[in-house]
């Protein structure tokens, strides 16, 4: 059986300093209720890996704005003016990865591998102080696996064992995330029984979560 | 400029630009002037909309009421999914971009050259967006649409000899669209093969920092 708790129970071991995955595309698919009581557990000099900034009082983009995060690994920022103004001042090291590598890099870190390569990003600032590997007659670049000490991510309905149903365009990155930190929480509107999840219905396999938290956002 | 000129000019770029798109393509659309095309996408072929965000079959926004939470656009914006599309996560949306499984994809410029780099996520010190998907759209999709006005808010022409910010891509761009002309990037350089009905040749040129070559018959749009 995997932990059922409630939200700030579920984040009481994340710690200064940590590194969190939280899954969404622009607050779509995320944990809501995970960040909220982030928010209130007081951690700080978070290294966030999220695919934007959200916005500034919706999602991931609330961490920012509160000065949690020391660190944000993401592809876009565009839509929260407050990341772009502590990203200008120092206070936030923003790390900016092309999309499809920012999902192939969390891939790898929980699927054992290395890194891939791709040829998204050469002649660009992305390729900088990066290896540019020849192969098959191609150049690519060598993208390193990123891992995480937390991951946040979100289903609509899940069992019991931490498999969860997350739909539509609301799986985005909530997939390869939930496989590539040490401890995931899965967030989830509705926990059911073993078994009351169809089988064949699993976005997110239970083997990869860790602990469960059940609730809609209000 | 008015603000009723502008959107007719806006939408004159996206009607010449949806008549580049094949019967049975996938196509991603970009934010803002690009997703103008998802208004004129031609009834006689069958073109599939793909949201990076994870799913082909991308429809109009969602009607007021009957927005659901978890169906946006990359915007963020609530949308609808069309018959014959389907979901996916984030790492298949982008196999399907990178893989060559995409065979166009409409994007805006900040800057684009002669020799089909685009500039289009940041302008150093002053706006610092982020690549999003386009580094990888630009990469993986068969062609590369660009949709723009063709000068910026100074009146300075956006299809330059050389872009000046960083690049999203090297080499990429293979047809440029404006409210003035539609231009193919080639091995030689930029052909200019149509103008818009009320602008001259001439005319295009001096709008146009980068130098063109004539195409022989070059056509009204």
């Amino acid at each position: 059986m995997k932990k059922i708790l409630k939200p700030e129970e579920a984040v009481s071991q994340i710690t200064d300093n940590s590194s969190i995955m939280i899954g969404g595309f622009m607050c779509c698919g995320q944990s809501f209720n995970l960040i909220d009581a982030l928010i209130e557990n007081g951690a700080k000099n978070l290294t966030i890996i999220c695919n934007d900034a959200g916005y500034p009082d919706k999602g991931v983009g609330k961490l920012i704005v509160a000065g949690r995060v020391r660190k944000l690994i993401a592809t876009h920022i565009g839509l929260n003016p407050e990341a772009g103004k502590k990203m200008n001042s120092g206070e936030l090291e923003v790390e900016l990865v092309p999309q499809g590598t920012f999902a192939e890099r969390i891939r790898c870190g929980g699927a054992g591998l290395g890194g891939i390569l791709t040829p998204t990003g050469l002649g660009t600032e992305v390729e900088i102080g990066k290896k540019v590997i020849y192969i098959q007659g191609k150049n690519y670049i060598l993208e390193t696996a990123i891992k995480a000490d937390f991951a946040f991510v979100k289903s609509n309905i899940a069992d019991v064992t931490g498999n969860g149903f997350t739909a539509k365009s609301a799986k985005n990155f909530n997939v390869v995330m939930a496989m590539a930190a040490k401890h995931t929480i899965l967030e989830t509107e509705k926990l059911v029984e073993k078994g009351e999840i169809g089988t064949e219905d699993v976005t997110i396999p239970g083997i990869f979560v860790h602990t469960i938290v059940e609730g809609k956002y209000e | 400029m008015n603000n009723d000129n502008k959107q007719l000019k806006r939408e004159r770029i996206a009607k010449r630009i949806v008549k580049e798109f094949h019967d049975n393509s996938l196509v991603n659309l970009g934010i803002g002037l690009p997703t103008l095309c998802a208004n004129f996408l031609p009834e006689d072929k069958t073109i599939l909309l793909h949201s990076e965000n994870g799913f082909t079959g991308l429809g109009p926004a969602a009607k007021p009421g009957e927005e659901d939470a978890d169906l946006t656009n990359a915007g963020g914006c609530p949308v609808t999914i069309l018959p014959g599309g389907c979901f996916f996560d984030s790492a298949m949306s982008f196999s399907i971009i990178r893989g060559g499984h995409l065979d166009a994809t409409v994007l805006g410029a900040l800057e684009v050259d002669s020799h089909g780099n685009l500039a289009n996520y940041m302008i150093p010190g002053k706006m610092v967006p982020g690549m999003g998907g386009a580094m990888d759209l630009v990469t993986g999709a068969k062609k590369v649409i660009i949709a723009t006005e063709h000068t910026n808010k100074n009146g300075s022409s956006k299809i330059l000899k050389k872009c000046s910010l960083p690049l999203t891509g090297v080499k990429v761009v293979d047809i440029i669209v404006t409210e003035l002309a539609f231009i193919r990037v080639t091995k030689e350089g930029l052909v200019l093969e149509e103008i818009s009905e009320d602008t001259t040749v001439e005319e295009v040129i001096k709008a146009t920092d980068a130098e063109l070559i004539l195409a022989d018959d070059i056509k009204k749009f």
